[in-house]
């Protein structure tokens, strides 16, 4: 649909690193038994991507299924293709217990780039950013709200947060970014 | 008086003049001076009034356990009282001023209270408050505000000019303290190859042993800190950390560190502090050591100083106390300055030695050099007033009889070295005490625990009480090592001179009288004495933490670093008790003050906190919208136009959309998906009325309740599909009731087979409201194909479908909130703002105009819907609200049943829901009483019943009210009296009516 707006029209700010809002991105909240075979290949479907482990996320070409919590997962794929994947699974989970749910627009994400994006991250949350390396997934907060946050290579992190607090953790994440507030641990 | 020396200052550079001024005058320092040096430097020893006393005070210290000298600093938006020049690093243009005159530093009008002094004994506030009582009020009370005091309190409409930030650090080993100790432990550690973090509270590394002398593996003490510090760099798993100080451990080895960024470099656009929030998995104190005054009178007398801080000043910065020093000493310690002062070629007058056999090797060489050496004597009492001119000498064993006067203009003076244990002892770390040093030390076998019963914090060094530099260094690396759990390292080397044993003085001279005792200071920041504390003894204070209170013994800003010790010998004494007995107060986070903006963090201005927008939250901004807080959202109140009262704007609203068209964002609500097999079971729990057997399609009005039976939320529940419930809850409620669900399911009902996701913020809702709600609606589906049907026979009140509206991916609910014809209807947050705008542009013609939450509550109010908050307060059951119909009685259970059957639930006096309408059609005021007959037993008049909502109906053109009221249900028609509380002692008269005021039949909904 033309007039799908993500939260922030796709902000961005340069400081010591670079922020800026991702367009919209297709979610998915699953929850339901993590061991289950047909769970798995739903999840396989939708995304080409494994049943990830434990603060795992894994990708494909086509997305990224990440681990939330013993039964909860989060598919990121393309945001137009999220309702008929979520057609395709529910029918695929028809007869296990299993909620499959569009979450796409409650969110909003962000990446936070350079040689210092895990510093940046630092100063929000407490998650122990030394240890992320990419395919690790924290849920966690930044400040005041929650959010999770993974690292897309070396010098990308990109956060999730509520659509509705997006403005905040922008302008939390321009803050933390700002020339001047560089630690370099 | 102190001065610059020509030579010598190993911190400083030279040839870096730094301007700055001290009470307007202007003075200049160098780069690498703290605010103390440069003040000494340039003749500055008085530089401030005692808080009760109003006394000359000088600086007596050289570090963060300075108590007298504290500033004004700054000025306009980084204006900070109460500023210690001893940690303040001098930058070019610093303005300070002193603190606690008037009118001047010079000439304080104030120091009268140093001549009725004896009228203000320990515990002298405690005391006013007991006779007569009037007295306090009208005469004690503006004499201590005036006198009292510190630094000012910032200007309340300026804004601190900088902005601060946290960071979360996560580490092995915290090392904190980087003197030789912190040094020797963090090699000792980062040999494992674990994480490592030192920090230090100043700019440069080494701490006092650079001062201090001797060698360390055949090195100069700096020469081996480079070394140190270069290696430890080099290492990637060490991070090093100056100007950061350990402000607090707490459980989990949680740690803060306080990082002043840029204090020295103000408006160069750093964080100006930064707070360290770090979890340690082992934490090495090598925080060292504070040295105590000696209690002689006048030790407060400017130009009396700490023996350690004297020899600070001439081998860090280049500055002298004085031309001619005493040093007056119960230690060896104390000697090191001796030869300093001796060495930077100015005069040591004497020697006072507490001890009657005197010190070892370093008094044979201070004798060597010169120096005359009294053992066996002490200070009568310091010469002098807002300067020291000289001391006279006694025998420490006597009563203070003058032997001698010597000529001074500067007093060294040490009592002893105490072990810095404010960090062991935050999170419980327990103390021994040491005779043989007379001090407190970490016990080891008894420090603060872990969460698997393991001690978590290690002291090193002369925080653990080792003071020879080689024990220092060894008793270092086995901190650093045991905090690694591994490895081997043989301990640096260090050698000094041997110490010949020091004896504890805690009076001096011991037999000193009450005159005498009065003038020996122990806390110089509350202004407390030797003769308050023994007082405080006599009075039969026994407990040091009762005494401190009442004596405010270590209660100031310094939190006592320099008295407590002093303090509590005194009390001992007193008590004629061991000091062990008497024990030490509670150490307390932070170790010096930290700033509120390093706790505040990021945490101001637009991101103070987070502010919730929906989708359409811009267009409400450009619409000029006055917006309400609901939880942390922001919702349109009204939109008033140009000229109008938002009163007005309110009115015009419901008008407007009880006859053409409203749209309200009712994005904030919010809307769970309860699914499973188990769901309908669960829901029927959840809520007081039946929702299992709700027909897909289908919408029900639902109460929740508490397990207590209080109502707690209410809204619309939808039957998505035979699993599948989606839960309407109110607008603050959403994560409230979610984790109400998760924590039954997680809790209580595990095995049950149900999920609960929330999906408010998938969704945007808009309510579209009013006669013309249909019309709008079918103009964006025609001309698109496949719209959703919208018929009163394909979309009856209370059911919903899915579809397409116009072009949007929409559900429609056929629920009223307004009594009018309605729909709900929610599409996904991507499209919200389009669909917003498209109902507002196809609505121009329908007279569309957007509503508040004002009158949002109005239309209810005119239709007697309850609104969660108004008609209930945490003690509300649905049945006082009438709404048993939404109660179910066949269900076995729901939350809430049970609380509901207790005979006070059921007592038929309590307050019940009813309509009021004033006599004259005024409107009540919010939470008006209404008052019955008599009075009870404590004399009051008796209250039947108060209002819960009230408001000017623009439809009715009068107030209406509802109200919950004692058997108000059985008194429709009476007329009650609400008094007023404005002033004008007028009783309102309201006749008890039903609740619904407007359309009862509910014919305009259901069209």
């Amino acid at each position: 649909m033309s007039k799908a707006q993500s939260a922030w029209n796709g902000v961005s700010f340069d400081g010591y690193c670079r922020v800026e809002e991702q367009s919209l991105v297709g979610m998915i909240t699953v929850r339901g038994d993590l061991a289950s075979k047909k769970l798995a290949k739903a999840v396989k479907d939708a995304t080409g991507a494994k049943m990830p482990g434990q603060g795992e996320i894994l990708s494909s070409d086509k997305g990224r299924a990440a681990w939330m919590s013993p039964d909860e997962l989060l598919l990121i794929v393309d945001h137009a293709e999220a309702p008929g994947i979520i057609d395709a699974m529910a029918a695929a989970l028809a007869d296990e217990h299993a909620l499959v749910v569009n979450v796409s627009d409650a969110r909003a994400v962000f990446h936070v780039k350079g040689k210092a994006a895990r510093e940046v991250v630092a100063k929000l949350s407490p998650a122990d950013v030394s240890v992320m390396a990419p395919g690790m997934l924290r849920r966690t907060r930044i400040a005041q709200v929650p959010a999770a946050f993974h690292m897309v290579d070396e010098e990308t992190a990109e956060l999730v947060c509520f659509r509705s607090v997006g403005q905040y953790a922008y302008d939390l994440l321009k803050d933390a970014a700002l020339p001047g507030g560089e630690v370099w641990v | 008086m102190s001065t610059r020396l020509a030579n010598g200052g190993r911190l400083i550079d030279r040839s870096k003049v730094k301007n700055f001024t001290f009470n307007g005058k202007k003075m200049k320092g160098f780069e690498g001076d703290t605010l103390a040096s440069a003040l000494l430097g340039e003749g500055q020893t008085l530089v401030g009034r005692s808080f009760k006393y109003h006394r000359p005070r000088g600086i007596i210290a050289s570090g963060a356990e300075e108590p007298n000298a504290l500033v004004n600093m700054g000025e306009g938006g980084r204006f900070e009282p109460n500023q210690r020049v001893t940690t303040t690093e001098l930058f070019d243009g610093l303005t300070a001023g002193s603190q606690n005159h008037w009118p001047s530093l010079e000439f304080d009008v104030g120091v009268v209270n140093n001549y009725v002094a004896r009228w203000l004994p320990a515990g002298f506030y405690y005391k006013t408050f007991m006779f007569p009582r009037a007295g306090w009020k009208h005469v004690f009370e503006p004499i201590v505000r005036q006198s009292a005091g510190l630094g000012k309190a910032p200007d309340a409409e300026t804004f601190d000019a900088d902005r601060y930030e946290h960071y979360y650090h996560h580490t092995d080993i915290l090392v904190i303290g980087g003197g030789v100790a912190g040094l020797a432990a963090a090699l000792a550690a980062a040999k494992s190859g674990k994480k490592v973090m030192l920090i230090e509270q100043t700019n440069h590394w080494g701490g006092r042993a650079p001062v201090d002398g001797g060698t360390i593996d055949g090195k100069s003490p700096t020469e081996w800190v480079d070394a140190a510090v270069a290696e430890l760099d080099a290492m990637d798993n060490v991070t090093l950390r100056t100007r950061t100080m350990g402000a607090g451990v707490y459980d989990h080895g949680y740690v803060t560190g306080y990082e002043r960024v840029a204090d020295h470099t103000p408006g160069d656009g750093r964080p100006r502090h930064r707070l360290w929030r770090i979890r340690a998995g082992k934490i090495v104190t090598a925080t060292g050591a504070i040295e105590r005054p000696l209690s002689f009178a006048g030790n407060d007398i400017p130009g009396v100083m700490l023996a350690g801080a004297v020899r600070d000043y001439i081998v860090n910065w280049g500055v002298s106390a004085g031309d001619r020093v005493v040093v007056v000493t119960n230690n060896d310690d104390a000697y090191r300055t001796a030869l300093a002062v001796k060495a930077a070629g100015l005069d040591v007058p004497a020697i006072i030695d507490a001890r009657p056999n005197g010190g070892g090797a370093l008094a044979d060489a201070a004798r060597e050099a010169g120096i005359r050496v009294e053992n066996g004597k002490a200070i009568g009492m310091v010469k002098g007033g807002k300067s020291v001119t000289g001391v006279t000498l006694c025998a420490q064993q006597g009563e203070g009889g003058t032997l001698e006067e010597i000529k001074c203009d500067a007093v060294a003076m040490s009592g002893g070295w105490s072990p810095v244990v404010h960090l062991w002892s935050h999170c419980g770390g327990k103390l021994n005490w040491d005779e043989a040093n007379a001090m407190f030390r970490p016990d080891a076998s008894r420090p603060p625990l872990g969460a698997k019963g393991e001690g978590f914090v290690i002291p090193a060094g002369s925080a653990d009480g080792e003071f020879d530099l080689g024990a220092v260094l060894e008793n270092a690396v086995k901190a650093g090592l045991a905090a690694a759990g591994e490895g081997k390292m043989a301990a640096p080397k260090g050698e000094a001179e041997a110490e010949a044993p020091m004896t504890p003085v805690w009076i001096m001279p011991q037999g000193a009288g009450p005159k005498k005792r009065m003038k020996m200071w122990l806390d110089y920041q509350n202004d407390v004495k030797v003769s308050d504390v023994q007082l405080a003894a006599r009075e039969g204070y026994e407990s040091v933490e009762h005494t401190k209170r009442y004596t405010t013994l270590g209660m100031a800003t310094d939190q006592g670093k320099i008295s407590n010790i002093n303090g509590l010998a005194v009390l001992s004494d007193a008590l004629g008790q061991p000091i062990p007995s008497t024990g030490t107060t509670t150490f307390r986070p932070p170790y010096t003050p930290i700033s509120m903006g390093s706790i505040a963090g990021e945490a101001r201005a637009e991101i103070f906190q987070p502010i919730r927008r929906t989708p359409m939250h811009e267009w409400h901004e450009e619409a000029g919208a006055y917006m309400e807080p609901v939880g942390h959202w922001r919702r349109p109140y009204c939109y008033p136009k140009q000229g109008e009262s938002h009163e007005d704007a309110v009115y015009r609203e419901v008008l407007n959309t009880r006859e053409n068209l409203g749209l309200l964002d009712a994005s904030t609500l919010g809307k769970l998906i309860v699914r499973g097999p188990d769901a309908g079971k669960f829901m029927d729990m959840m809520y007081t009325n039946m929702m299992s057997n709700l027909a897909v399609g289908k919408c029900r009005y639902g109460l929740m309740c508490s397990e207590n039976g209080f109502l707690s939320d209410d809204g619309v529940v939808a039957r998505i599909d035979e699993d599948t419930w989606l839960c309407h809850t109110t607008s603050g409620g959403a994560d409230r009731i979610h984790g109400w669900m998760e924590e039954w399911l997680q809790t209580e009902w595990w095995d049950w087979k149900v999920y609960v996701a929330n999906v408010t913020e998938q969704l945007a809702q808009v309510a579209v409201v009013g006669p013309n709600a249909r019309k709008v609606l079918e103009k964006l589906n025609a001309g698109v194909e496949g719209g959703m049907d919208l018929s009163a026979e394909a979309l009856p009140f209370m059911q919903w479908r899915d579809g397409k509206i116009g072009e949007f991916d929409a559900r429609a609910y056929r629920i009223s909130f307004s009594g009018e014809l309605s729909y709900e209807i929610a599409v996904p947050a991507s499209q919200g703002r389009a669909f917003w705008d498209a109902l507002i542009e196809a609505g121009e013609e329908f007279g569309v105009m957007p509503y508040g939450t004002e009158c949002l509550h109005i239309m209810r109010a005119e239709k007697g819907f309850i609104m969660i908050g108004d008609e209930t307060d945490g003690t509300v059951i649905p049945q006082d609200l009438g709404l048993n119909w939404a109660i179910s009685k066949k269900k076995e259970d729901f939350l809430g049943k049970r609380a509901q059957l207790r005979s006070h639930m059921t007592d038929p006096e309590r307050w019940k829901l009813v309509g009021l309408e004033t006599l004259d059609g005024s409107v009540l005021p919010d939470g008006a009483y209404a008052q019955g007959e008599g009075v009870n037993e404590n004399g009051q008049k008796v209250v039947i019943g108060r209002v819960t909502s009230t408001y000017y109906s623009p439809t009715l053109k009068k107030g209406i009210a509802m109200g919950l009221i004692k058997h108000g249900p059985d008194r429709m028609g009476e007329v009650i009296s609400f008094p007023t509380v404005d002033g004008t002692n007028t009783v309102i008269k309201a006749r008890i009516c039903d609740p619904v005021f407007y359309d009862k039949d509910g014919e305009k909904q259901n069209v």
